[in-house]
């Protein structure tokens, strides 16, 4: 029985895996170039979030959120979990007529956690908001929550449950030996009978090397934060048709971010941010929330993720190999399921059957038939 | 974007000097400071000061009248009261100047942002009434004030001494200097005096400022190995102990000034993530350098204290070099030329930091002053303690830009220029690592905050 497990990437999904594998018995060492958090998963925008989810990954972001509700059972801590509401804000009654859409589309599936609200809801729940916007899409039990907390949290629990962690050893080669597999790492070698792809940004990599290439780009979200400013905002708010996601933390800072891009240096293995993109995010938050012209940013950073053609992620076992299983790509906005990958993985490592649906995720999508 | 040939950030000596070489040679420097007047912090409101005696502040204060007068050549676009909120590693440069952001670009840069102040983190050091020596030699530079008398002067290092004296000199009532210079610390020094007579003058004026304050009869106390400052919401009175006695002696104050030496200030080169390495005899870290001055970023160059501590001469001649470094970058001076015309120069420098050792090792500041214990605060912007970083370190945390995201540490105003250093030497003294390998923050642009609205209008004009 493959017992041995190597997990390459310690960020929130590796960290997830390893729990939930050593939970199993596994016998489980996680590998990091650098350190546990040191990118996507420890420097993102926190966002707990299943509003506006792509219909394959909505029943995966509500078991997570399921999760998210036990934290503290599941982990020892909350990670900074605040349940306090997202909120898609309309700019326009075009915004608002693709927000009345989604409202449909995702009860059409059976879902109910994204509700409409009108002109005044939306008002009365952001007091500070410019008066133009006619309305939002709610989904009430989002939040947000601390990254690198809760990578931390998962990952000192992965170890409570006998999980060995590798920092600062980045693998450079994979062979196979036996039934199963010898990773190589500077003077050490890794040896396992089940390997987990948890490597993010550098998944791709590792992809090729098993020969099943993937269209996955590294790219850099950037993020900045505020001075601290009077209360004025509880609930984390985006826009409809420009990247934006808004939240003010209980010490006042005001977090911005949501997807706008900086710079992949991929030779120092680091995001940087661009200024103009960050000027446009600047311009978005003061065209919403006109007073935060004056705000004074404290900070900017950006951090690598791994972003897929398709903007799903890739969760599922290898194509090539019945010894790989991988989770990566959550294409930045895999933080919120984080809870849930490590209990696929296990499923997947023991060979039952996940209890969520995972075949939209397949690797196998990116590989197109032979001919007959 | 506009692009100039080279961008000099700071106007002390190394900023000054690096601009009229760099002038000599055909190129038309921008050189940025973020102060009204050009000067840095040695030279500060020289132009400006009210302490017009100039016995008070004395010769090497004055000295600076040269280099500041170099500056005003009309082919040098100075731009004072010009904040720098960003540096790229393609050099681009962001400026705030009267509300306005804007990007100008550089083929090449040179650094000249000077030292800072060690912190030294003793219990009470938040205490208004506490501040330290430079912040008391600023005020009396540029506004000729002295904080309320008597005060106490403690700490070590050339700087304490030197304002002392000065105060003396204005008529400051000094309450007493508290010495930390460990005793055995004068016989470890002893062995670098041959090689600091190579720049015998600076050693002479300190001699001088020594016996300056003993005629005067200043209390002078010496080996002093505890420090607390105490009082209800503000300083009341100092708190100490002398080697080889157990027992605190008290002082009423009402003004504690605090020094333990200098260090290099590294916030730029560390946001432009230039190779640094811990400097074990300065106990501070500093940027790697070639013998241009040119970091591991092309393009990106460094000149006096903020390279290393050198001191203001040394500064200066740092400055010509890094000019005459530019002169070659840009083509405006061959190899063989600009490696002939720094000879000399670099034969100047050799002498006068000479005395480097020397200092270095006499003022070298214990434990005790840079490691503040549980109850003090590291990090003053988000009030965290040492306690709070040393369990951190506890729960695993070996780099200071993982104990950030729990404590907060380091992420107020100041960006971490306060609390850089103190929080690399507490990790790495409770991880019983190396402070290399326990590493800095990752700074991050904005260096100073600038405004969401500042932000979007820099970009439509770039």
């Amino acid at each position: 029985m493959s017992r041995r497990v190597v997990v390459v990437g310690a960020g929130f999904h590796g960290c997830s895996a390893a729990l939930r594998l050593s939970n199993q018995g596994y016998e489980v060492t996680v590998i990091d170039k650098a350190y546990a958090g040191r990118h996507a998963s420890g420097v993102n925008a926190g966002g707990v979030r299943r509003l506006g989810r792509h219909p394959a990954e909505i029943p995966l972001a509500i078991a997570a959120w399921e999760r998210w509700q036990n934290m503290t059972s599941i982990v020892g801590d909350d990670c900074g979990f605040r349940p306090v509401g997202q909120i898609k804000v309309a700019e326009n009654d075009n915004d608002m007529a693709i927000l009345n859409e989604r409202e449909r589309q995702v009860q059409n599936l059976g879902f109910h956690h994204e509700k409409i609200i009108n002109r005044d809801e939306l008002h009365k729940r952001l007091p500070a908001l410019a008066g133009h916007c006619p309305g939002g899409l709610a989904c009430d039990g989002d939040g947000f929550a601390n990254p690198y907390r809760t990578v931390t949290a998962w990952r000192r629990e992965a170890e409570r449950q006998g999980a060995c962690f590798r920092e600062g050893i980045e693998i450079t080669d994979i062979e196979p030996k036996g039934n199963g597999w010898r990773l190589s790492g500077g003077e050490e070698h890794f040896d396992a009978d089940l390997l987990v792809n948890c490597a993010g940004a550098w998944a791709g990599e590792l992809c090729k090397w098993l020969g099943e290439p993937v269209p996955l780009t590294a790219e850099a979200p950037m993020l900045m934060i505020t001075e601290r400013l009077s209360p004025f905002l509880g609930t984390v708010v985006g826009a409809t048709s420009r990247p934006l996601s808004f939240k003010q933390f209980e010490n006042g800072t005001v977090l911005i971010g949501g997807g706008v891009r900086g710079v992949v240096d991929s030779v120092r293995h680091v995001a940087e941010t661009r200024l103009d993109g960050l000027a446009e995010n600047a311009d978005t938050v003061a065209s919403l929330f006109p007073f935060m012209k004056e705000a004074r940013i404290m900070r900017t950073w950006a951090g690598v993720e791994a972003v897929m053609q398709d903007h799903i992620p890739v969760i599922g076992l290898s194509s090539q190999h019945d010894n790989v299983i991988h989770a990566f790509g959550f294409s930045a906005h895999g933080y919120q399921l984080g809870p849930i990958t490590g209990e696929i993985v296990a499923d997947l490592a023991m060979e039952r059957e996940p209890k969520l649906p995972i075949t939209p995720f397949s690797i196998q999508r990116f590989q197109t038939p032979c001919p007959e | 974007m506009i692009t100039h040939d080279l961008v000099i950030l700071g106007t002390g000596p190394a900023g000054m000097a690096a601009a009229t070489t760099a002038l000599e040679y055909g190129i038309t420097p921008v050189v940025i400071d973020e102060q009204p007047a050009a000067g840095g912090q040695i030279y500060r409101a020289l132009e400006s000061t009210p302490v017009r005696d100039r016995r008070i502040l004395g010769e090497d204060y004055w000295s600076g009248e040269s280099l500041i007068k170099g500056l005003k050549e009309p082919q040098i676009d100075y731009r004072p009261a010009t904040t720098v909120w960003q540096l790229t590693r393609q050099r681009e440069i962001g400026l705030l100047h009267d509300d306005k952001a804007e990007m100008i670009c550089a083929r090449h840069v040179i650094l000249a942002t000077g030292a800072m102040e060690r912190p030294m983190p003793i219990p009470g050091w938040t205490l208004p009434g506490v501040m330290t020596a430079g912040s008391g030699q600023i005020l009396l530079k540029s506004a000729g004030a002295v904080p309320q008398a008597p005060v106490v002067l403690a700490g070590c290092g050339p700087l304490l001494l030197l304002l002392a004296t000065q105060y003396l000199r204005a008529g400051v009532k000094i309450a007493a200097i508290l010495d930390t210079t460990p005793r055995n610390r004068y016989r470890a020094a002893l062995k670098h005096i041959p090689g600091a007579l190579r720049n015998a003058s600076t050693l002479l004026k300190g001699v001088g400022l020594l016996r300056e304050l003993r005629r005067a009869g200043v209390r002078h106390i010496k080996g002093v190995s505890a420090l607390r400052a105490e009082g209800s919401g503000q300083l009341e009175r100092v708190l100490w102990k002398q080697q080889g006695d157990d027992n605190w002696q008290t002082l009423e104050t009402p003004t504690l000034l605090l020094h333990q030496g200098v260090i290099p200030n590294t916030q730029i080169t560390r946001a432009v993530d230039c190779h640094h390495e811990w400097d074990e005899q300065q106990l501070s870290w500093r940027p790697r350098l070639n013998e241009w001055l040119s970091t591991d970023i092309s393009g990106i160059a460094v000149a006096g204290d903020g390279g290393g501590i050198v001191g203001a001469k040394a500064a200066a001649m740092q400055g010509q070099l890094a000019g005459l470094g530019a002169a070659l970058a840009l083509g405006k001076l061959t190899l063989a030329n600009s490696t002939e015309l720094a000879q000399p120069i670099r034969k100047a420098l050799a002498r006068d930091t000479a005395i480097r050792p020397f200092l270095d090792v006499l003022y070298r500041p214990a434990k005790q002053w840079r490691l503040p214990d549980d109850d003090t605060l590291a990090c003053r912007c988000e009030e965290v303690t040492g306690g709070e970083i040393r369990r951190m370190a506890e729960m695993g945390c070996r780099g200071p830009n993982q104990t950030k995201s729990f404590t907060r540490c380091g992420m107020g105003p100041c960006q971490g220029r306060m609390c850089g250093i103190t929080v690399s030497e507490l990790l790495a003294d409770a991880n019983q690592q190396s402070v290399e390998e326990t590493g800095y923050y990752r700074l991050r642009p904005p260096f100073k905050p600038i405004t969401l609205g500042q932000l979007a209008k820099a970009a439509e004009e770039g």
